[in-house]
């Protein structure tokens, strides 16, 4: 191995990446982000200091050996980088792009602690990226357990245990309602920030560790969680549905025309491809001056979106101010650099129509921080006559989602007093053998904290089953007619922890 | 095990009531096994196709098919008008959606459809009569031509009123008219399940309020995803605000607030509008469906169900 780096040692500057001029991208659907090239991840590789305690594995949900494939990274042994991401995360492609690592593992970093830390994001989606070109693919030898299971919903909860489950040799069945597999990654994150081509790579390579997708299935109404377990001959159950159930204010004005849920805006131009109207047949009248409620992930992809659906016009309405907002703050440099207009601390109170029930105004309050509230952050409070209208033709909601209802009113699921399911720490519900994770445990969070829930309730899952814990990977030989593996009889191969790499 | 079905739905029967309303059935065994009264799908025809919510008009357990009538008025249901033989598939059917109807409890009920509610209705009605309910049927056409399940429908109610425009079959007037008819007759009533187009389940509920006759109605918005998520099916019952795919789709009728539901049905009139134009444009081209009605008109009922 080479001579220890040292923070003095390594490149100083972190790599940037080529981006999309703002100007150009704010009207088309094109990734904003180009990615690293090879020269400039190796350049950023370099930035790793390998250091002893890693604090990136622990700041990561799924716990990645970041250091080990930056290692492979620098060594240019790119195929052994992407072995090492798989061995914990099925989905580089998509963590790299839609992670929040700055409050994860980039927060941690010990090169963070002097310069800026090591874009371990944009590593990771280097590696992913060059696997989906490469067709590489890490199907690991699995060994039948004999277990079915079922897993409701395709979003990233569900596609993580999926994964665990069909490497530690379940059969496993992965029903959604959407006629697509994907969940958020496909009807909520735009192209622009995650391409739909890579979702469906990456769900590709569920399917080659014989995963099967069903779509156009809602479990609760077409069978429920009960019979899966009963009737359906699933020796254990994950769901993974999501919250969704979007969020409005109760304020006047909320059912005109012209008003509605990010979600819903989300939908029809993403999975929904309205942004293609007319050659996909969904719906959806751009607006020209489009407002948009909340300044989380959510509220800056509707409104980059609005933008790239031709409005002349988009604003963000906050009653908190930006430092309080909780999109990332990439997601926000990244609105701001589109042309997209920030009221700061400002609520609306109404929603006046037109004469056609069609929304023409919203009428807002100025707010101001006054004493800090139970999350800690200054609360909002009104400035008495500070009044004002905001001329708009779309106001979006994006103000977070409640529980699906659906399963609760199928099922005998124990829910919590908001509607959420409840479980216990290992993720199981109230039912034996049925387990919960993601937004449908905890509410609204990100794509990663639901493929870590994934993960956990997987651990706790094969717990359950019986099956030996298979987080170390068998790579396939070549055949034996023994049915050998480096010499080791088949019935003691289980055991075993051997990898090749 | 059971098997599950998730993509590729057979159409294996159609039956064209008029020029613009056919019924199709297509095999799904599951959702026929779970389907119940008061519950709908979601369609899509194609892949580039928009999901269309249909209100399930009947289901066959035993032969494996559900039913649904359709109504084409927009782009997408006069697409399905022209493609959807016996024979071909559609891309997705998903579904049971919506809570099922509460049915039983009661001794004495009126089912009024009206229009495309007309299919709906009917398994409400032998639902009904199978708790072991006095069943008055109210069904309404514009006229004579239009009529259909006579039969099925005499089957399950022990009193059946047609209703015409022009008088041309049974009572002349609206399902109204009926309604009152039925209640002068009947002053026992307990419920009245109303489907059909927005202002005919508003004129059912003025028509049993001075009566306090408990009224349910199965309202059919504008939605996406049917499983809640996007709330573009939000509707105003009374003082809250409900979605009709997951808290729905019956509620109170005496409480919906109709005026708003009808004006948020024509959210993407414009849109539909120019998507109806370029269909008939390219059916021209094609030489076929030279005789399609106005689109303005047709656009009354957007892409809903009825």
């Amino acid at each position: 191995m080479a001579k220890k780096k040292t923070i003095r040692t390594i490149p100083q500057e972190r790599t940037p990446v080529q981006e999309q001029d703002p100007k150009e991208r704010a009207r088309n659907f094109e990734e904003v982000s180009l990615g690293y090239r090879l020269e400039e991840a190796l350049v950023e590789a370099d930035r790793c200091l390998q250091c002893a305690d890693e604090p990136c594995v622990r700041g990561c949900p799924v716990s990645i050996d970041i250091p080990g494939f930056i290692q492979k990274i620098v060594e240019k042994h790119y195929q052994g980088a992407y072995d090492i991401i798989t061995d914990t995360n099925l989905l580089p492609s998509v963590c790299g792009r839609v992670c929040p690592q700055e409050s994860q593992c980039e927060g941690v970093c010990t090169v963070g602690d002097t310069l800026e830390p090591v874009a371990i994001g944009r590593l990771e989606r280097f590696v992913g990226d060059m696997a989906i070109k490469e067709g590489w693919a890490n199907v690991p030898y699995i060994e039948p357990s004999g277990c079915r299971v079922g897993i409701v919903g395709a979003g990233p909860a569900g596609m993580a245990c999926a994964a665990d489950m069909a490497k530690a040799g379940c059969e496993v069945v992965v029903y959604e309602a959407f006629h697509q597999p994907g969940g958020v990654l496909k009807y909520g994150i735009p192209d622009f920030r995650l391409p739909n081509d890579v979702i469906d790579a990456e769900i590709e390579k569920l399917r080659k560790l014989g995963i099967r997708f069903e779509c156009n299935t809602l479990v609760g109404r077409l069978f429920t969680i009960e019979q899966m377990v009963t009737d359906m001959g699933f020796a254990a159950v994950f769901i993974g549905t999501g919250a969704g159930y979007p969020s409005f204010m109760g304020i006047p004005g909320e059912s005109l025309n012209g008003v509605l849920s990010a979600n819903e805006l989300l939908t029809r131009a993403n999975l929904m491809r309205a942004r293609d109207f007319p050659n996909f047949d969904t719906p959806l009248q751009p607006g020209k001056r489009v407002t948009v409620i909340g300044a989380g992930n959510t509220a800056m992809d509707a409104m980059r979106v609005s933008m790239r659906l031709g409005a002349e016009k988009v604003m963000c309405v906050y009653r908190r101010s930006k430092a309080e907002a909780p999109a990332r703050v990439e997601e926000v440099h990244h609105a701001e650099e589109e042309g997209i207009e920030f009221n700061w601390l400002t609520s609306p109170v109404e929603l006046l129509g037109d004469a056609n029930n069609k929304v023409r105004a919203m009428r807002c309050i100025r707010m101001e921080l006054g004493e800090p509230d139970s999350s800690g952050r200054r609360k909002p409070v009104p400035i008495p006559g500070s009044e004002f209208e905001i001329e708009t033709d779309m106001v979006v909601f994006a103000i977070g989602t409640n529980a699906n209802p659906i399963l609760g009113q199928t099922s005998k699921l124990k829910l919590n007093k908001w509607g959420y399911i409840e479980t216990d720490e290992s993720l199981a519900t109230s039912i034996a053998g049925v387990y919960a994770g993601g937004d449908i445990v905890t509410g609204a969070a990100t794509v990663i904290q639901a493929m870590g829930a994934g993960r956990k309730a997987a651990r706790a899952m094969k717990a359950y089953l019986g099956l030996r814990d298979t987080d170390c990977v068998y790579a396939p030989e070549t055949d034996d007619p023994a049915g050998r593996r480096f010499g080791i009889p088949v019935e003691e191969h289980n055991f075993a922890r051997v990898r090749l790499l | 095990m059971q098997e599950t079905q998730s993509s590729s739905f057979e159409i294996v029967a159609r039956e064209d009531f008029s020029d613009v309303t056919f019924l199709l059935e297509v095999r799904h065994p599951m959702l026929a096994k779970a389907a119940r009264a008061g519950q709908f799908v979601i369609v899509m025809e194609r892949e580039e196709g928009e999901r269309i919510p249909l209100t399930i008009a009947d289901f066959d357990r035993e032969a494996g098919t559900i039913t649904l009538v359709i109504q084409a008025v927009g782009k997408t249901t006069r697409e399905m008008q022209q493609n959807c033989q016996v024979g071909t598939r559609l891309f997705a059917v998903v579904g049971p959606m919506g809570i099922p109807s509460h049915i039983g409890g009661k001794k004495k009920v009126v089912c009024v459809g009206g229009g495309l509610g007309v299919a709906p209705i009917y398994p409400q009605a032998r639902a009904w009569k199978e708790s072991g309910a006095y069943v008055i049927g109210v069904v309404g056409f514009r006229n004579r031509g239009l009529v259909f399940w006579d039969e099925k429908f005499r089957a399950v109610c022990d009193e059946l009123i047609v209703c015409t425009d022009d008088g041309s079959a049974g009572i002349k007037g609206l399902v109204t008219e009926g309604i009152k008819q039925a209640i002068a007759k009947h002053p026992d009533i307990e419920e009245l399940v109303a489907i059909g187009p927005p202002i005919m389940m508003k004129g059912c509920a003025e028509a049993t309020r001075p009566h306090k006759i408990r009224t349910m109605v199965s309202l059919n918005p504008v939605m996406v995803d049917g499983t809640g998520m996007c709330g573009g099916c939000r509707v105003k019952i009374g003082e809250t605000v409900k979605f009709a795919c997951v808290d729905g789709p019956d509620f109170d009728g005496h409480l919906v607030d109709f005026d708003d539901l009808m004006a948020r049905l024509g959210r993407y009139k414009e849109a539909e509008k120019e998507a109806l134009e370029r269909f008939q444009e390219s059916c021209r081209i094609r030489g076929e469906g030279a005789a399609a009605p106005d689109p303005a008109v047709a656009l009354d009922r957007p892409s809903t169900d009825g």
